[in-house]
């Protein structure tokens, strides 16, 4: 048995802020021109006058977003992972992580899931860089319910963060009556025999591993992780205690990500083995979204596959 | 000396010019004095730009120093912050804080940090730094006061090395899009980078730009560009008067300056962009600057 296929969170992304917009006039988006692709559209088209196309000028807009929130403005960011993170990186840390501007970094395209474009909009990296920087937070939800759901959150919130969206449609993990808290992982299946903590569009496939792995008589908790940071450490170390071995799975780097972050609260607060799969060090290439989850190890025959080894080679 | 001399806007006359020259002068005395205590900091940046920010904080600005949140003030970023102790010696002059905070600058644990630190500092609309960021936070001030229909002008003060960052084009390019004539940039056009291309020019450095570069670049861009002498007390009000009046397009001034002015020694030449001072220097620039030297400045700490 999978999880059934959800909504693509871009559109989910452009149809929550917009109905955000409604209800609360200091809303804007700021589109570094992909507005078609982030679907920002969906909001110009119910808030043209607060749509605020910025071109192809992403540090530009990330220090105008800065500069709006100071005056009561809430901007919420329309671009890719990579121009919003990596390329705007110093605008983020200066102007709107330094300063705690209420400016909230909501690009789409992370991971793996960009829609064949090419490898220089792929990135896997971001949830490490935007968890190290003093002053961010870091949310990736696993689904289109839990998308509405942080971008929710992230309107009340208040101060800067970062929410990892995705491009296309990915599996639903939760049911509508799901409620996001932030700061806090969430337990979706319960096992004895390990404990498989994911995060992001990840976990539902993580969580079909976990099926797969049922099917041959290993029972595996599994712990989804939407916020990076601040890490849920109670929930980390009891989801380790649980059943004494700790596996990462994640569509990002296994370093400074979801594995680096339980890795490093296990080793303080109940040291673990953990071991850790995801992408490893490499950059990486575009192609169909399945060929790329089979070539990195990401879809759920591959995670459970990773998973068997380890615990042949800890038996 | 809290209040200024006249309402913002108003005309000026000879007396308030010569009250903001010797304002002016008091900005380059307690940048001397501060770096020189600190034994660290930008001098010639900070004294290039000491005139308009006389100008600005005492005559331009629409602001409350005893209410520094005030929503409908005037913006003003120090996009070259690190000419950031002329900033606080023109604030600390204008009321927001004590002068004697000034000895504190650069100091650990003080308000008056390196660069403008708006977390720290009330009264800084944003911290900066990493240069040709402040051009994009003022176009989002000037931009946010349009949205929410206040009658606020966003000024962005910065430096003509600093307009070698993309960034700054970036912004040019945009601000011109949404035509926000409530955003003024000053540019302190004094011809000294840190360190400059190797060249024939003074000290074997190159100018930032060729002469005329900065203004055709602009009005490239879309700007409405004016020219300035920026250590003309009079002509920088006009200037910076009519920079207030909109035409539907953002205005840059481009302001011609001279990197350490005021200074003898440190006048046009690079390497006191940034440097400490000498008990024995300190004593020049203060005869230069026709402030008496007390029978102790203190020492560096």
């Amino acid at each position: 048995m999978t999880l059934p296929m959800g909504r693509p969170m871009r559109e989910i992304f452009g149809e929550t802020v917009a109905t955000l917009a409604d209800e609360d006039p200091r809303i804007v988006m700021l589109d570094g021109d992909v507005g078609s692709s982030s679907r920002a559209d969906i909001f110009e088209k119910a808030h043209p006058d607060r749509y605020l196309q910025m071109g192809i000028a992403e540090q530009n807009m990330l220090g105008v977003a800065a500069g709006l929130a100071t005056m009561g403005l809430i901007p919420f960011i329309s671009t890719f992972v990579a121009f919003a993170v990596v390329r705007s990186l110093d605008q983020v840390r200066v102007l709107i992580a330094q300063t705690g501007a209420n400016v909230k970094i909501t690009p789409g395209y992370a991971g793996l899931f960009t829609g064949q474009t090419g490898m220089s909009h792929i990135i896997v990296d971001d949830l490490a860089i935007m968890r190290a920087m003093p002053g961010m937070v870091a949310v990736a939800p696993a689904d289109d319910v839990e998308a509405a759901e942080v971008l929710r959150w992230a309107a009340a919130y208040q101060g800067p963060c970062y929410v990892r969206l995705g491009r296309d449609a990915t599996q639903r993990l939760f049911d509508d009556s799901y409620r996001f808290t932030f700061g806090k992982a969430v337990v979706v299946r319960e096992g004895g025999d390990l404990t498989l903590f994911s995060t992001g569009a990840q976990t539902p496939r993580t969580v079909d591993a976990a099926e797969l792995l049922a099917a041959e008589g290993i029972d595996a908790h599994v712990v989804h992780v939407p916020t990076l940071k601040p890490l849920d450490v109670e929930a980390i170390v009891a989801g380790a205690e649980r059943t004494g071995r700790a596996i990462t799975v994640e569509e990002h780097t296994i370093i400074g990500g979801l594995g680096g972050a339980v890795a490093e609260t296990l080793a303080e607060h109940r040291p673990t083995v953990v071991h850790r799969i995801g992408i490893r060090d490499v950059h990486v290439q575009s192609g169909p979204n399945d060929a790329l989850l089979d070539i990195y190890g990401l879809s759920a025959v591959r995670v459970a596959e990773q998973v068997r080894g380890i615990l042949g080679a800890d038996a | 000396m809290s209040e200024p001399l006249t309402a913002p806007g108003a005309a000026a006359d000879a007396a308030e010019i010569a009250q903001l020259e010797e304002i002016a002068r008091r900005i380059r005395v307690e940048v001397v004095r501060a770096v020189y205590l600190a034994r660290a900091g930008h001098l010639g940046g900070p004294l290039s730009a000491a005139d308009m920010l006389a100008a600005l904080y005492f005559h331009v600005l629409r602001i409350r120093p005893d209410e520094p949140g005030w929503p409908d003030r005037d913006r003003f970023v120090l996009s070259k912050g690190h000419s950031s102790i002329g900033l606080y010696a023109a604030m600390a002059l204008r009321g927001y804080f004590p002068m004697e905070e000034l000895d504190t600058f650069d100091g650990a644990n003080s308000r008056l940090q390196g660069h403008p630190d708006m977390t720290r500092l009330p009264g800084l609309d944003m911290s900066t730094g990493s240069l040709g960021m402040g051009i994009s936070a003022g176009m989002g001030m000037a931009l946010g006061a349009r949205l929410t229909g206040r009658d606020v002008r966003a000024y962005v003060m910065l430096g003509d090395g600093e307009c070698q960052e993309g960034e700054v084009w970036e912004a040019a390019m945009a601000a011109a899009r949404y035509g926000l004539d409530n955003l003024v940039a000053i540019v302190d056009h004094n011809k000294l980078q840190q360190y400059g291309w190797p060249g024939d020019g003074p000290d074997g450095r190159l100018p930032p730009q060729v002469a005329g570069e900065l203004v055709a670049k602009w009005k490239a861009f879309g700007w409405r560009v004016l020219e300035v002498d920026g250590h003309d007390m009079a002509a920088i009000l006009r200037v910076l008067d009519e920079a207030a009046r909109g035409d539907g397009r953002p205005t840059v001034v481009i302001a011609h300056t001279v990197k350490g002015k005021g200074v003898s020694f440190m006048e046009g030449h690079y390497y006191w962009h940034t440097r400490a001072i000498k008990p024995d220097e300190l004593a020049t620039a203060m005869a230069d600057l026709g402030e008496p030297l007390p029978a102790s400045e203190g020492d560096p700490r």
